[in-house]
């Protein structure tokens, strides 16, 4: 009889076995690790080229009149401009709209309501942005924009505008709702005790409490909108280069706006040249802008968890 | 302290008058419907103005927008190489963020040590997720496009580049959702699996992803669809824009040049003839075709395994 004494080595189990499982955790560590490898990538691949942009042209460059890269003008200003006024358009349309949908659907929609619109919701978000940009150019800019502002012209920083606004609707609407849905239910109970309305229960209990995942929201929100491309590539125009600007019924260029026409079309470079190296400038500008925000809401997102 | 009195007040009025209708509580409802009702009627205009435009195209084409490839003239352009690309960016996707994200997912779910390295994987995977799409081009093109640059007549601007591109891109989301699934299963079935004398990898292989497999699928699918409708980087890694004429053999597929269907929507939306703006609308019914049918289907297979533990 191999009367089956527990050692230390039995417990461990057969030496295969443990081999196995030592390779099985090193492969998934090395999955793990290429998140990583990744992000050491974007940062290399963009920091090395942006400084040998910065440092093929002379500075006064950077603040020329306007953003022309095949003569050499690369106005911050523009394109910063540019990206702003597209951001807050976007976020005017997004916030508002974003947070209503979302104390709906938390507080007053049933399960049922819930339960059908909120793949709508859903499927908007997963719409290309090439569409809505297209969308933008054909249908917003001359039924809205136009109708409302006679001298706008066709392409024009409002149409991108509002374009990424409804692309970033979907976004505010639901981190918020999952933050309002986050708040117990014991607040409410308390609050309909007192006597309080919905519409009392809803402004000053549930979104109070939900506040960092609302400012999470439209943080995230205006990170997702200041990267958007396509949009802005589509219906904002400008797309040979742009004067500063802040006329938002009019042309204007982005910090993506101009990568795209970087990429593509009419400022289409090749080589070593500075204009193509802005490309990386103008990427690891955005990407600094876009990882400061995420860092951001990332705090808020958490505290709302740790609350509750 | 004085919030709760005025709101005891005001309801005290308003009964006192036997004026049950909450007016401004109404007014406030119909605001959220309507902001909410505002996003489905945009979808819808937008729907509906796009079939406007683009079915005439169909009516009069039939199937040759789908079969021609693409051209300079308008009345003979199609999306066949769009999509012909556009499936095998998906293959090349599915094949390589699925494993390594569903694998990166496990690690951190089921193995990894509570401690500052696992800290950092996570945090820095959520930020990745935060990325602009065009900086992933970026990385394409430093990275891929520069490795592969002596293959094929190309240099580097084919299928397979495109196709990393955009897998790199979608592998924080794959992470995240299948990291999501995974939490979800209850750890009473790990505990029985580990019970009964199963080793980890057994318990993960055999119990926690054949329960988690339904959200996996779901978030995949999902980030499938945003991959399909991803347009920046394809752009930068240098998807051709304007017409090519396709290679004949397999491997001029792999590493000739390429195109992808919402690359094709960017570069007819951006030609100034009016025949050029029917013509998008087409090729955008059929890229929303595309990925409206791919997220409804991760919707649908979500709402069908919804299970509570």
């Amino acid at each position: 009889m191999t009367a089956a004494t527990p050692t230390i080595r039995r417990l461990q189990g057969a030496p295969r076995r443990r081999r196995n499982e030592a390779l099985v955790q090193a492969v998934l560590l090395g999955a793990s690790a290429l998140s990583v490898v990744i992000s050491a990538g974007i940062v290399l691949s963009l920091i090395f080229e942006a400084i040998s942009f910065v440092a093929s042209i002379q500075l006064p460059q950077l603040l020329a009149d306007g953003w022309f890269p095949r003569r050499g003008m690369f106005s911050l200003p523009t394109v910063i401009a540019g990206t702003l006024i597209v951001t807050l358009i976007a976020m005017a349309v997004a916030a508002p709209v974003g947070l209503a949908s979302a104390v709906f659907l938390s507080e007053y929609a049933s399960p049922r309501v819930r339960k059908t619109v909120k793949p709508v919701l859903e499927i908007l978000a997963g719409i290309p942005s090439v569409v809505l940009g297209f969308f933008a150019l054909t249908w917003i800019s001359p039924h809205v924009v136009q109708a409302i502002f006679a001298d706008a012209k066709g392409f024009s920083l409002l149409a991108a505008g509002l374009g990424v606004g409804i692309l970033t609707i979907p976004l505010v609407a639901s981190i918020s709702e999952d933050a309002m849905r986050a708040v117990p239910q014991a607040l409410r109970e308390a609050s309909y005790g007192l006597g309080a309305r919905r519409i009392t229960t809803s402004l000053r209990v549930v979104v109070p409490a939900a506040i960092s995942g609302i400012v999470a929201a439209l943080i995230l929100a205006v990170s997702r909108a200041i990267g958007e491309t396509m949009v802005v590539a589509v219906a904002a125009g400008a797309s040979g280069g742009s004067l500063f600007t802040l006329n938002p019924v009019g042309p204007g260029q982005t910090l993506t706006g101009a990568m795209a026409s970087l990429a593509t079309g009419s400022d289409n470079v090749t080589g070593n040249s500075s204009a193509f190296l802005s490309l990386y400038f103008l990427g690891f500008l955005l990407f600094l802008m876009t990882l400061g925000l995420n860092l951001i809401g990332d705090i808020f997102v958490r505290r709302t968890r740790q609350r509750y | 302290m004085s919030t709760a009195g005025t709101v005891a007040a005001g309801t005290v009025r308003l009964s006192l008058r036997r004026q049950r209708i909450d007016v401004a509580g109404y007014i406030f409802s119909a605001i959220l419907l309507l902001s909410l009702l505002f996003s489905l009627a945009l979808l819808a205009v937008l729907v509906v103005d796009q079939l406007a435009r683009g079915v005439p195209v169909f009516a009069e084409r039939g199937t040759s927008v789908l079969t021609s490839p693409l051209s300079s003239s308008p009345a003979r352009a199609g999306v066949i190489q769009g999509l012909i690309g556009s499936a095998l960016l998906a293959l090349i996707v599915a094949l390589t963020a699925f494993p390594i994200g569903i694998l990166t997912a496990v690690y951190i779910e089921e193995y990894a040590p509570a401690g500052r390295l696992t800290r950092f994987i996570d945090i820095n995977i959520r930020n990745l997720a935060g990325v602009p799409s065009v900086v992933y081009g970026l990385l394409g093109l430093a990275v891929f496009v520069a490795l592969l640059s002596n293959v094929g007549e190309a240099n580097g601007a084919n299928v397979i580049t495109g196709g990393l591109t955009l897998a790199v891109l979608i592998l924080p989301l794959v992470i995240i959702t299948s990291a999501e699934a995974i939490r979800a299963v209850p750890s009473t079935l790990r505990e029985a699996g580990y019970g009964i004398g199963a080793s980890r990898w057994q318990v993960v292989r055999k119990l926690v992803l054949p329960s988690a497999t339904p959200g996996i699928l779901t978030g995949t699918v999902l980030a499938l669809s945003r991959a399909l409708g991803e347009t920046a980087p394809l752009i930068l890694v240098g998807a051709v824009l304007g017409s090519f004429s396709a290679g004949r053999s397999l491997a001029d597929l792999f590493t000739g040049p390429y195109s992808a269907l919402p690359v094709i929507v960017y570069d007819w939306a951006r030609k100034p003839q009016e025949e050029f703006r029917a013509l998008t609308s087409a090729a955008i019914i059929v890229l929303l075709a595309v990925t409206v049918i791919a997220n409804g289907f991760a919707i649908l297979l979500r709402n069908r395994y919804d299970r509570r533990w």
